[in-house]
């Protein structure tokens, strides 16, 4: 009896032994000059030697372009290579934030950035309240033991693998004057909707399919908090005969408030850098409509004959300063609430 | 051992001689965007050139007209671009071009048979940098078959805007057509239809100056079909800025009864539209000052930055040869941007009669094209004037601006952008 049952536990060991051989000779390889290495810096110091890689990583592709973008913007003219251009001090942020009435872009003198700036706060306003909204009751419904839970899931995961361009193009070719949805409407009786010469339309499907695209992420971090939250404090709730409603928003509600607000800081830095599914879905139109903020700052650099990079890099500058401020706000109010 | 000391020896002379071979050969890049299929054309010539050459291959990258207009740019001011394109902002990328006249055989060829297209590559010298690949006009294209069902006599030679755009409504309006006139999206597009109501582009300096009289007339038109429904607010409103956008698949489809575009397009139509409905290219329509549409054309040119302006100059040598060029011309359905075979030296590879006729309409109607528009495509920052006419344009159409108002931020795009380039 005895034989039996230790004959599996000494395959299983042999097994885990074979497997991890390989595994054991590279950490023997690495363990000398590791030691080395913690030698010379210290056991304190090593946390860093194993960021290193991803620091020099993010260094090189964040923080010096992150520079050299801020150098940019102190620049003007055409030429591409910093040494080659003309410093010009403030102007390029003079140029953008001269407005007579700030409320009014047609009085800005680069009135698109200012369109663009306020379609962005729209668009995010609506965006990342509902994608809250709906990430939300969709964990909450998911949460629960309902039949085909994996499946609905995935569902609501899937649009998340798919490429922004592929998004847009999908709902593009959906929502044209020959499109699905029209032929559905003609079906039943309707006129045909030009859904992209509407201003109201076009913003609405372009926060409708951003939601689509990006909810199914949101509602798998919300997911992994609510299944974080301890069972026993349901049942205690459920024996002393709380409501429902009270449950939620005195346990469910308060317990997650960490992932919300995550949920919030990230859908609101993506919103705020909207450009690629929304560029394939509505180009920016009908006139600028939907031409969010980035997209001002990518037809500037880019897309005119005088490639206005120093411009570009201004408007992009302000943005990252509007990104800083409303992130810090949402730490303040969060910090506030989690004191008072 | 005395063979396999002999067996080594020789493969390895072969390998050094092998080794040898490789590093002599010459790769030549040339960035294309196609409007048809005339990279399989271009390529065919350049399979006899590599025959002729064997130490130079010439790679064609093939990407979207959008990276021409915008990644190419980049590419050549950071050092990294090809060795040759094919561009359509012809003076807009100048200071990146080479000069050839060093490396081809025989440069008074290339002025004679180039010589005005020599100076919208150079608009400031008298380097030879490329040749054009095409010559484009301008102008408008009817569903010929509607007029013929609507029972609608189509304008004739010398008819105006306002003629078409009325005939265009009428066929619509007995057929039930979708879309009476459809434009491209394009700021090159309005500028013929403009200049010919008047608009002089220019000041007595000869420094831009877009809003006129003239192109308010036009501007005013354009509005107010979009308004009426003569025009569709779908392909003009739909986008922003200065996007381009073409309606010549709703043309095709049989959506639209008249469609401004240009010449570039017989190749297509011939081969999407086929039999399906009678296509026809009609003279550029009238204004008050004239009936001309805009030239234009995409060109070949070399680059300065080349680590290889001897093989380059090789290889635009052969391909600007007349033989060649009457090849690229005859096969793409383009107007020929060689002066003698201009004048009739080619032999256009179609049984098309639509084809035949468009091609003979746009030719026909280079020497009717006004000086200005020679100017304005000539003018090296015409993208600007172009860019500034659409966007604006397009956000009075759709409501944001009022027309007035278009107009004063026209002025403003066209003064903001020369501005930033006078920096340098």
């Amino acid at each position: 009896m005895t034989k039996n049952t230790d004959q599996p536990a000494a395959v299983k060991n042999t097994a885990v032994s074979i497997a991890g051989w390989p595994v054991q000779q590279v950490f023997r390889l690495l363990e000398y000059p590791f030691s080395k290495i913690q030698r010379g810096v210290g056991v304190q110091g090593m946390p860093w030697i194993f960021l290193l890689p991803n620091l020099i990583f993010f260094g090189i592709f964040v923080i010096i372009p992150l520079f050299i973008n801020f150098a940019f913007s102190f620049t003007g003219g055409t030429e591409l290579f910093l040494s080659n251009r003309v410093y010009t001090g403030t102007e390029q942020y003079r140029f953008l934030l001269d407005c007579k009435t700030f409320g009014d872009p047609i009085t800005c003198r680069e009135d698109r950035f200012w369109k663009g700036l306020y379609n962005t706060f729209i668009f995010v306003f609506f965006q990342v309240s509902f994608l809250v909204l709906f990430s939300l009751i969709t964990a909450l419904i998911l949460n629960r033991e309902i039949r085909g839970r994996g499946f609905f899931r995935a569902v609501f995961f899937f649009p998340v693998l798919l490429s922004p361009v592929v998004v847009a193009l999908i709902w593009k070719w959906i929502l044209l004057r020959d499109g699905i949805l029209n032929a559905f409407l003609v079906s039943i009786g309707m006129d045909k909707i030009l859904f992209f010469v509407s201003p109201e339309w076009a913003m609405f499907w372009a926060v409708f399919v951003s939601i689509w695209a990006h909810m199914g992420f949101y509602t798998l971090i919300l997911l992994a908090g609510l299944q974080a939250i301890q069972p026993d404090l349901y049942e205690a709730a459920e024996m002393d005969g709380t409501s429902k409603e009270r449950v939620f928003w005195r346990i469910t509600l308060p317990l997650l408030w960490p992932n919300l607000l995550v949920v919030v800081v990230l859908a609101l830095i993506k919103g705020v850098q909207v450009f690629d599914e929304v560029f394939v879905l509505t180009g920016g139109g009908p006139g600028t409509a939907t031409q969010f903020i980035v997209q001002y700052i990518y037809n500037t650099g880019f897309t005119e004959q005088v490639q206005n990079f120093g411009l570009a890099s201004a408007a992009s500058i302000v943005l990252g300063v509007i990104l800083f401020v409303l992130t810090m706000l949402q730490l303040a109010v969060t910090r506030a609430r989690d004191n008072g | 051992m005395l063979n396999f000391k002999r067996l080594l020896a020789t493969t390895s002379v072969l390998a050094t001689l092998g080794a040898t071979s490789a590093l002599a050969e010459t790769e030549l890049r040339m960035m294309w965007y196609n409007d048809g299929s005339e990279s399989e054309v271009m390529q065919s010539i350049i399979d006899r050139f590599e025959a002729k050459n064997p130490d130079i291959s010439v790679v064609i990258d093939v990407v979207p007209y959008k990276s021409i207009m915008e990644s190419l740019p980049i590419q050549l001011a950071a050092g990294a671009g090809p060795d040759l394109a094919r561009v359509t902002d012809l003076g807009g990328l100048s200071k990146y071009y080479m000069d050839l006249t060093p490396h081809i055989s025989d440069s008074a060829y290339w002025e004679a048979s180039f010589g005005p297209f020599l100076d919208w590559l150079a608009p400031d010298s008298d380097r030879i940098s490329g040749f054009m690949t095409q010559l484009t006009v301008t102008g408008p294209y009817v569903n010929k078959t509607f007029f013929e069902q609507a029972g609608v006599a189509m304008p004739g030679d010398g008819a105006t805007w306002d003629e078409w755009a009325a005939a265009a409504n009428d066929v619509a309006d007995k057929l039930d057509i979708p879309i009476p006139m459809a434009w491209d999206r394009s700021g090159h597009r309005v500028s013929g239809p403009a200049i010919a109501m008047g608009a002089k582009m220019f000041n007595a300096d000869g420094e831009p100056a877009l809003v006129d009289d003239g192109l308010k007339e036009m501007a005013q038109r354009l509005y107010d079909w979009h308004q009426d429904g003569t025009m569709t607010k779908e392909l003009w409103g739909s986008v922003s800025g200065s996007s381009y956008l073409g309606a010549n698949e709703d043309f095709a489809n049989g959506q639209v009864v008249m469609y401004m575009s240009g010449s570039w397009q017989i190749g297509q139509f011939s081969g999407t539209i086929g039999d399906a409905f009678d296509w026809w290219a009609v003279p550029a329509p009238c204004g008050a000052a004239a009936c001309t549409g805009m030239p234009g054309g995409a060109a070949l040119v070399a680059m300065k930055d080349t680590k290889h302006p001897e093989e380059v100059g090789k290889l635009m040598d052969f391909l600007a040869q007349e033989e060649n060029l009457a090849e690229f011309y005859g096969k793409n359905l383009f107007i020929p941007g060689h002066l003698k075979l201009a004048t009739g030296g080619v032999d256009f590879a179609t049984d098309d009669a639509r084809a035949k006729h468009a091609l003979s309409t746009f030719a026909g109607a280079v020497p009717k094209i006004s000086p200005t528009a020679f100017d304005l495509q000539g003018y090296p920052n015409n993208r600007i004037m172009f860019n500034a006419l659409i966007s604006r344009l397009n956000e009075a159409i759709v409501g944001e601006l009022t027309l007035e108002q278009a107009y004063v931020r026209m002025e403003e795009d066209v003064a903001k952008q020369l501005a930033a380039k006078a920096v340098d």
